[in-house]
């Protein structure tokens, strides 16, 4: 265990950090705006991954590729949106079904091969893992933090905005949004489809970073991104009131996780227990309220 | 004008637990109408509120306000013409969203949301304005989460949302029920208040008989998913309890046995 090794590992830690960070923020809308779990970003973590890659190896301009690889998210989130909405489905076997469905679909989109590279040298990708430890505009973690920041930028203006308000109130109450005259499937489908537009961008933007896409990049992606949001309730909760410092807060979140998971396989975990660790850990902290409710019930009732 | 048509629905129907809530329920209000709904439990007052609100839809009959036809809308379409306030102090408003940006939500009802500014700076001045007229001290607690308040509070803010924008019809169901009485009493003054001031044309249910005699021009009473008794002008302003209790027995074919109106 030599220190040296792990310092070194920790650019690449943060730069994968603000990059999942952008998939977290994607997770939070779902989650916590809408208060929907939603299951669908286990598949488009890889579809606009999948979907920016083939179109730039396509010859298509890098610009076109991302903006498509989002709108194929949106896509993705309007699925699950339709199988929730119009067809009753409860929100997490929604998304499910798209995931499982999305399966298929990036392999199609992937010409049926389970992965695809494409390489920094030929293809003007926006990041890469080779700039890593690059001082200057090069480095991933550079332009990841502007596109954060762009992101968070927007998302504030939005979520003020009528509409942005009207998809705020659906996920605090429902009943009462109908009873404004709110028309809450609509927002649903709205929310998911911009949730699934950003983890796209998040998912071509790995792609780029590490310099292929696979299609189980996404494996356990709602996992990571929950962790991100728990992380950033536990530690800036408190600090954070402001709708923009919870996204930056969630976007941190994600950076932590993955400095702790960076530190973890220093000390030597093996890497395919990685997943039950990070599942595990998740599960402790969302019982953490419930514990915490039951505790308080059992006061009052003594 | 409200007119309800011979509406009728039936919850859970060919299950054992098949419940007819609303047995062909006809009722007309005419403009400036403030009527008051009394009742059994399980005896329609809700429903009604529901089936005319869109909450699910009704089985046969129609819905109509103005001669504007209500009954296959969805519910956020009807929530143009309709401002409601609920039992449950939770329902009426976003915990989570501040008091103003309720109020900006409840302002929009029955327009559409579009990508301009979901609060403007005109708005604050007219919102703290009217929550002042509350008297509850709100308006200087306009970006305090609405989940900060107690349920009278809440309630007040919900009866204020519910008319910011003036809607056809107001659907007040059983709104004090869950507060102590004195808050209560102070909600119905609030409620009676701007109602009169509006001139609005109002539903509201209520377990409690005194409440129905004294608020509103109009009282009817129902039972087993039907309209049984309508009393107004002078009739009801010398309407007793006992003379209640009378005319149920009467309407219905037993005695009105029920603790909970009874005892309040």
């Amino acid at each position: 265990m030599n220190i040296t090794s792990l310092l070194n590992a920790l650019p690449g830690a943060v730069a994968q950090g603000l990059i999942w960070g952008i998939m977290a923020i994607g997770v939070y809308i779902t989650y916590k705006v809408l208060d929907l779990a939603d299951l669908t970003v286990d598949g488009s973590m890889a579809t606009g991954g999948a979907v920016c890659v083939m179109l730039m190896l396509g010859g298509v301009n890098v610009w076109v590729a991302l903006v498509c690889a989002v709108a194929a998210g949106m896509l993705a989130g309007l699925v699950t949106g339709v199988f929730h909405t119009a067809m009753g489905i409860p929100p997490i076997l929604s998304g499910i079904l798209t995931q499982l469905s999305l399966y298929s679909v990036n392999l199609a989109i992937m010409d049926f091969k389970a992965n695809q590279g494409i390489n920094v040298t030929k293809y003007p990708l926006i990041v890469s893992q080779r700039n890593v430890r690059a001082l200057g505009l090069s480095n991933p973690i550079f332009t990841t933090l502007i596109v954060l920041a762009l992101l968070i930028a927007v998302l504030y203006w939005f979520f003020g905005t009528e509409l942005g308000s009207s998809l705020r109130a659906t996920g605090a109450n429902a009943a009462m949004s109908r009873a404004q005259g709110i028309n809450t499937n609509v927002c649903k489908i709205l929310g998911l489809m911009i949730s699934n537009g950003i983890v796209a961008l998040s998912s071509a933007m790995l792609a780029h970073y590490q310099g292929f896409v696979d299609v189980n990049m996404g494996r356990g992606a709602i996992v990571i991104g929950l962790a991100a949001v728990i992380i950033s309730d536990v530690i800036f909760g408190k600090l954070f009131r402001n709708f923009a410092l919870k996204l930056t807060g969630v976007a941190v979140g994600a950076v932590i996780y993955y400095i702790v998971i960076q530190v973890v396989l220093w000390l030597g975990l093996n890497t395919n227990l990685l997943k039950l660790l990070s599942a595990l850990i998740v599960a402790v902290f969302l019982a953490v309220p419930y514990w915490k409710a039951n505790m308080k019930g059992g006061g009052r009732r003594a | 004008m409200l007119e309800l048509v011979n509406v009728r629905k039936t919850f859970n129907p060919k299950t054992v637990n098949e419940k007819v809530a609303l047995d062909g329920v006809n009722l007309r209000l005419e403009d400036g109408d403030f009527v008051t709904v009394i009742g059994g439990n399980g005896a329609g007052k809700s429903t009604m509120l529901n089936a005319i609100a869109g909450v699910w839809p009704v089985d046969s009959g129609r819905i109509a306000i103005d001669g504007y036809e209500l009954t296959h809308l969805p519910e956020h379409r009807r929530a143009a013409l309709l401002g409601r306030v609920f039992q449950d102090p939770m329902t009426g408003t976003a915990a989570t969203m501040q008091i103003e940006e309720n109020l900006a939500l409840a302002a929009r009802r029955g327009q559409r949301r579009t990508l301009k500014a979901g609060i403007t700076r005109q708005e604050r001045e007219a919102y703290r304005e009217k929550l002042a007229r509350l008297g509850l001290g709100l308006e200087d607690r306009m970006t305090a989460k609405v989940g900060l308040l107690s349920g009278g509070q809440r309630q007040a803010l919900t009866l204020l949302m519910a008319t910011l924008k003036k809607p056809k019809l107001l659907l007040l169901d059983e709104h004090t029920a869950a507060l102590d009485p004195r808050t209560a009493a102070k909600v119905l003054e609030l409620s009676e208040q701007i109602v009169t001031e509006n001139h609005l044309m109002t539903l509201m249910v209520t377990h409690n008989m005194r409440d129905a005699i004294r608020y509103g021009n109009r009282l009817i009473m129902m039972n087993e998913g039907r309209v049984i008794l309508d009393i107004s002008g002078d009739e009801k302003k010398h309407l007793t309890v006992e003379m209640l209790m009378d005319a149920f027995a009467r309407a219905s074919g037993e005695a009105f046995a029920n603790d909970r109106i009874l005892l309040s």
